[in-house]
């Protein structure tokens, strides 16, 4: 038991931290870079993105006896669509200045590398439960990746969070990080942060040892 | 790991492949129907509701409105609430009384990067532009989409001047789009500055737009007009 | 119908909206096949070719589900057919050329997640661009990725020659020089007003 449920935090973490879909295995980068232009926006993709991903991981998993190997892809991304298809319109039923700000980057989540990736690599050799779990840590590890993007950028290039002014109106923002060339830099910041930890780190427990 | 690992089924190979294929294909379309189905009212309640928020908004004072479809051929605008998809339509705001505020119309152009989506409203009595409302645009936060919010540019159009000639064939002026702080006639839109091009792509579709349609609204005011003599009636007979 | 004239399609897909620098589209291959000119260069004009007969499909079942009033199905359709597509020029072109498969072929399928594609035909369907205007959209988007991708490797071949710190190596030097290069794409924006 302690096993398992050791084997279920690990599946979960996997993907909130040491398997990070952003900042780790950098997949699924053209969402993360499209729509973190304002914190609410990478939030919203990021939560549908976990959404299709859980859903998709679930039914790909459960279904994993029964799909022949030679059209597994093709399974899975007709279970892929399926669901994106259905977010697609709940958002719009829900507000549609959301979806309209989301543009087409909603149905894009069916090439979403991540999610495939997931289906292929997890769903399709392990239990739902674990699945579930993989899933659950992979969409909460991408939504975190999306807000630490859409967060600076709007920080830095409006002066904002969430729409709320936070710098104040002495703040010149700078408007680059709201452009295109704004997700790139931001996000190259990201790794190269990560990479300096990961390099002070290794050179500290050389001094140790 | 190879505890739950799976063995792939080996039963009747191709009817197996096409059967789950299928299955599969079926039960994803039928999900996707009855989802259709449900979300389909409700989208579009909700781009109704923003439709006719817009169309308050530029027309003010107005607490009604109706759909018009203009037909090309005669030249006439009919009320219609399902307009046929092929013709263009305007949008008639009203006020308590029935009386006709003015006549809110849609047009759209090439941004920044992409399509923006406006809707203006005219008034008759002023022969003016009293008001304008962004449907839709991808233009940079922050920059391009001041002009939705910033209250400097957005006064230009609380009173633009859009008077016909006196054959009441054309404008006497077309709109120009003139550099921040030029503004010296009715007619003229100040840009903002660090947004050059959003504001002179929304100067541009309004001097277009305007062009276009406001000889035929105005040629035409009676077809919104016949509405007045109807809409006391409607009011009493729903008390 | 869309009116905007054939050009302004074109240089738009190509330059103003570059799918790459300005939409974010195809990042994946970007980041992945940038290294080499050579590999590049064959990479964009497999993607152009996929987006041509893929956006053609595209208007095609645009249609048809259009006129059996269909219209959730398209992105099920779409993706099937994109699918297809690769798999049939796949086939193609090991029957056709089987030296051209060796150099293309482990591209193919990573063509399929490729959410350039996609999105070709997503957004001529957003746009209601014509049959000509769709064609011409596709050609755009396609030679706009070729470039940006062939820009991109040859900036990495001469980084490669270069000292540069621990850190930075891999993906985020190539983000920093994407960046770059999107910036420099920003000048193209605001080209038709």
């Amino acid at each position: 038991m302690s096993v398992a449920l050791e084997n279920n935090t690990s599946d979960f973490l996997n993907g909130v931290w040491k398997q990070n879909p952003v900042f780790v295995q950098v997949l699924g980068m053209c969402p993360v870079l499209a729509v973190t232009n304002t914190a609410i926006n990478a939030l919203a993709m990021g939560l549908a993105t976990a959404f299709v991903l859980l859903m998709s991981n679930v039914v790909v998993s459960s279904l994993r006896r029964v799909v022949p190997n030679q059209v597994r892809i093709v399974t899975f991304i007709l279970i892929i669509a399926t669901f994106v298809t259905i977010v697609d319109y709940v958002i719009a039923a829900i507000s549609l200045s959301l979806h309209k700000s989301l543009g087409a980057f909603i149905s894009l989540i069916v090439v979403n590398c991540l999610i495939l990736g997931r289906a292929e690599a997890f769903a399709s050799k392990h239990s739902v439960t674990r699945s579930a779990l993989d899933a659950l840590g992979m969409g909460i590890g991408f939504t975190i990746g999306l807000l630490a993007l859409g967060g600076v950028r709007e920080l830095i290039g409006n002066g904002t969070l969430f729409g709320a002014p936070v710098l104040g109106d002495q703040f010149q923002p700078w408007t680059v990080m709201m452009l295109p060339p704004g997700g790139f830099f931001t996000l190259a910041a990201w790794l190269l942060l990560f990479n300096w930890l990961k390099v002070r780190r290794t050179a500290r427990q050389e001094a140790i040892s | 790991m190879s505890d739950d690992q799976t063995t792939t089924p080996q039963r009747n190979p191709t009817v197996w492949i096409y059967g789950v294929v299928l299955s599969v294909g079926v039960v994803s379309s039928l999900a996707i129907v009855s989802v259709y189905e449900i979300t389909r009212p409700m989208i579009a309640a909700n781009r109704t509701a923003f439709r006719q928020s817009a169309i308050l908004q530029v027309l003010l004072g107005s607490t009604n409105t109706a759909t018009y479809q203009f037909d090309p051929v005669s030249e006439q605008f009919a009320k219609s609430e399902t307009p046929d998809s092929t013709m263009e339509v305007v949008y008639a705001g009203f006020d308590d009384d029935g009386n006709l505020v003015g006549i809110a119309i849609e047009t759209s152009g090439m941004g920044y990067q992409d399509k923006i989506r406006l809707l203006y409203g005219y008034s008759p009595d002023e022969q003016a532009i009293i008001g304008i409302r962004v449907l839709e645009s991808r233009e940079t936060p922050g920059l391009g989409d001041r002009v939705e919010t910033d209250e400097t540019y957005l006064s230009n159009f609380k009173s633009l001047d859009v008077r016909l000639n006196d054959d009441r064939s054309e404008l006497s002026h077309a709109i120009e789009f003139v550099k921040p702080g030029l503004k010296a006639e009715p007619w003229q839109i100040d840009g903002i500055t660090g947004a050059t091009i959003s504001s002179r792509a929304i100067a541009v579709m309004l001097r277009e737009s305007a062009a276009k349609w406001i000889p035929h609204v105005q040629a035409r005011l009676k077809n919104f007009e016949s509405e007045i003599k109807h809409r006391p009636d409607k009011i009493a007979g729903s008390f | 119908m869309n009116d905007e004239s054939l050009g302004v399609i074109f240089i738009n897909a190509c330059l103003v909206n570059n799918f790459v620098l300005a939409y974010f589209l195809g990042i994946c291959p970007f980041l992945g096949v940038s290294s080499k000119r050579e590999t590049a260069l064959r990479m964009g004009s497999a993607v152009t070719f996929v987006m041509i007969v893929s956006s053609m499909a595209a208007y095609g079942i645009h249609a048809v589900l259009t006129f059996v009033d269909a219209p959730y199905l398209e992105l099920i359709a779409f993706i099937a057919v994109i699918a297809s597509t690769v798999q049939v020029v796949e086939m193609f072109i090991k029957k056709v050329s089987p030296a051209l498969f060796r150099s293309l072929g482990i591209f193919l399928p990573l063509i399929t997640t490729n959410c350039a594609i996609l999105a070709v035909a997503l957004f001529q369907t957003n746009k209601s661009y014509g049959f000509v205007q769709s064609l011409v959209f596709a050609i755009g988007a396609g030679l706009g990725f070729t470039l940006a991708l062939v820009l991109m490797a040859g900036l990495r071949e001469k980084l490669e020659l270069t000292h540069t710190p621990e850190i930075v190596k891999g993906t985020a030097l190539t983000l920093i020089l994407a960046g770059l290069l999107s910036v420099g794409f920003m000048g193209f924006a605001g080209l038709f007003n």
